[in-house]
């Protein structure tokens, strides 16, 4: 019997092995057959930071010491580096120099895609069969992801237009139509309006997807380039989205100015 | 997309629309028997989302021809009277609103758009009608007298900010901010005829109910849990949910207290909404309203709300907020200009 046993063990060793890797996720099914994604789920990483590698750093106001300083972070971007044009990468610096300034997270404007994923804040995925739609606790965001036949995007905005399809275990969604105001990141990392982003949302178990997200434009990249991270679970029990209405937060940045002289 | 309201004869079955079989005749449609329309409103079975759940997936909208409130001089009538109601849609579809109300959302409408380019056709019956003469339901028909407490705070309220309206962002209006927007607000009454747009869609457990204003998204749980603690306020309180039978109920609490919030309700407003689907196109969407500092009983409102095409735009309100810059800046100047004349 113990004999047995050990066979058995020895020949699943060998199948695993055999295959260079342990066998592939398969995540639980909605019940038209889908991998189920409903959940809230967080990035845990510094990319809203700096989507390349990067070291700490203070933040932008001394006066809170360590408090909002920069983390330090190994970077998400494939390859490390982000394959700006050079016209595009003094852009990049000059943005990155007047980050507070310019940064429209800092104005509490709506994030964009990919960003709108590795913001410091839960998002929740609530999954049908014609439509995905995807909440974001920052600034309120959110965007319906229309899983039927490809549709044409009615105007540029702020979230873009997302198609979406399954791959065997992969939800993948095609992002277009997103206007040049968002940013990538507090680094000053930028696009232009002809951004196209390819996500791809896999189970990897139970609490954790992993995320990639291809981004091409050629207004300002070289060629098209990929970043890649793990999404975990929010597993508290009673987790929820709550609110986030920035814009009250970021006004007197904006118009302070315009206050009554006293 | 979804279909036209009212493309199809599935949606003259619903037992509410029957009513306005007159019109749509009237409107070039093709009447069926009725005893086929009374087997098929009863053989009608509520779809069935993929968790098992009624189904109220789809775009919504609750644009209506019913006013809030009772118009005065109906007294306790609750419905007109299918002759009555005939005539009154033939009124408005000329564009004639008369004593009998301001007809509540479609007041305006026929002054701004040819309503028929945009599916607003004050003849269709997307405007759903129950024959209501009010959107509250009751011998009242209208919102209970509000109590002098209430008075009183909404009155402070408005006088602290009298003489500064104009000081800073602080002393503007929430809508003028972008903060909170008068219909995404709870609960959901109808306002203008756009922009009104409601699209639900269902995950396990949960109900995502996306208003097109300002991209408002409410997440209801269904799942039983309780309210989040009451320390914990929102502009748009906290929602759970719960299915009973054929029809989500929800449960709003947590409001806040820093504003006005529905009609002059503090931070106590209790809110309790059902929504029901009964037919393909149409969900009845009925809320009651509690708040023991601010009105002298519970009151309840019924809104049809009918199924619209999209798409639902993104409503980005903030990131073009220039109105209130150019408010602020031109209060500003007026200042300066008051200062130079008075040699400050």
């Amino acid at each position: 019997m113990i004999a047995r046993v050990i066979a058995v063990c020895l020949l699943s060793l060998a199948a695993t092995s055999a295959l260079g890797q342990a066998p592939a996720y398969r995540a639980p099914r909605t019940s038209d057959g889908q991998p189920d994604l409903n959940g809230i789920w967080q990035a845990l990483n510094s990319a809203n930071w700096d989507l390349e590698g990067h070291d700490a750093a203070p933040g932008p106001t001394p006066s809170l010491g360590a408090v909002f300083a920069r983390p330090p972070g190994l970077g998400v971007v494939e390859g490390n580096e982000i394959p700006y044009l050079p016209a595009a990468a003094a852009k990049k610096k000059q943005n990155q120099a007047n980050w507070v300034m310019l940064d429209p997270e800092v104005k509490c404007y709506l994030p964009g895609v990919p960003r709108a994923t590795y913001l410091p804040y839960p998002f929740q995925i609530v999954q049908s069969q014609k439509s995905i739609l995807i909440a974001y606790e920052y600034a309120g965001a959110v965007r319906v992801v229309n899983m039927e036949a490809p549709t044409k995007p009615p105007a540029d905005s702020w979230m873009g237009w997302s198609n979406g399809r399954w791959e065997g275990e992969t939800l993948v969604i095609d992002v277009t139509s997103q206007n040049e105001e968002t940013w990538f990141d507090r680094a000053g990392n930028f696009h232009s309006g002809a951004l196209h982003v390819v996500e791809r949302y896999t189970p990897r178990s139970p609490d954790i997807l992993d995320y990639e997200a291809t981004i091409e434009d050629p207004n300002v990249f070289s060629r098209p380039w990929k970043i890649s991270m793990p999404l975990y679970r929010r597993a508290e029990r009673n987790a929820r989205l709550l609110e986030f209405r920035c814009v009250e937060f970021a006004e007197e940045l904006l118009y302070g100015h315009l206050r009554k002289k006293p | 997309m979804g279909r036209r309201p009212l493309a199809s004869l599935a949606a003259l079955a619903a037992v509410v629309v029957v009513v306005l079989f007159a019109q749509a005749h009237a409107a070039g449609q093709v009447q069926p028997p009725a005893t086929t329309v009374t087997s098929a409103a009863k053989a009608w079975t509520p779809p069935v989302a993929p968790d098992g759940t009624p189904d109220l997936q789809g775009i919504w909208s609750n644009a209506t021809l019913t006013p809030l409130e009772r118009p005065k001089g109906l007294g306790t009538k609750e419905f007109y009277t299918e002759q009555e109601f005939a005539e009154l849609m033939s009124r408005v579809r000329k564009g004639e609103v008369g004593p009998e109300g301001n007809l509540g959302a479609a007041a305006s409408q026929p002054l701004r758009y040819d309503l028929s380019l945009y599916g607003f056709d004050l003849t269709k019956a997307s405007f759903a009608s129950n024959r209501r003469t009010s959107l509250i339901i009751g011998p009242d028909g209208v919102v209970p007298s509000m109590l002098p407490e209430a008075i009183k705070r909404n009155a402070d309220r408005a006088a602290k900010n009298k003489g500064h309206e104009f000081d800073s962002h602080e002393n503007r209006p929430l809508q003028e901010r972008c903060i909170l927007m008068g219909q995404e607000g709870l609960p959901m009454i109808p306002a203008v005829n756009d922009n009104n747009l409601l699209q639900i869609v269902q995950g396990t457990g949960w109900v995502a109910m996306l208003h097109e204003i300002n991209h408002h998204t409410r997440i209801v749980p269904t799942d039983g849990r309780p309210h989040i603690p009451q320390n914990i306020r929102q502009w748009q309180g906290e929602s759970v949910g719960r299915w009973e039978g054929k029809t989500l109920v929800v449960d709003t609490t947590n409001f806040t207290g820093r504003t006005a919030n529905f009609r002059g309700s503090s931070e106590k407003l209790h809110l309790v909404e059902r929504f029901t689907r009964v037919s393909d196109d149409m969900i009845n969407y009925q809320f009651t309203v509690e708040d023991p500092t601010t009105w002298s009983k519970p009151w309840t409102a019924e809104i049809p709300m009918t199924k619209t095409e999209g798409p639902v735009y993104e409503w980005g309100c903030h990131e073009g907020n220039t109105m209130i810059s150019n408010i602020l800046r031109g209060a500003r100047v007026a200042d300066e200009e008051a200062a130079g004349k008075t040699g400050k």
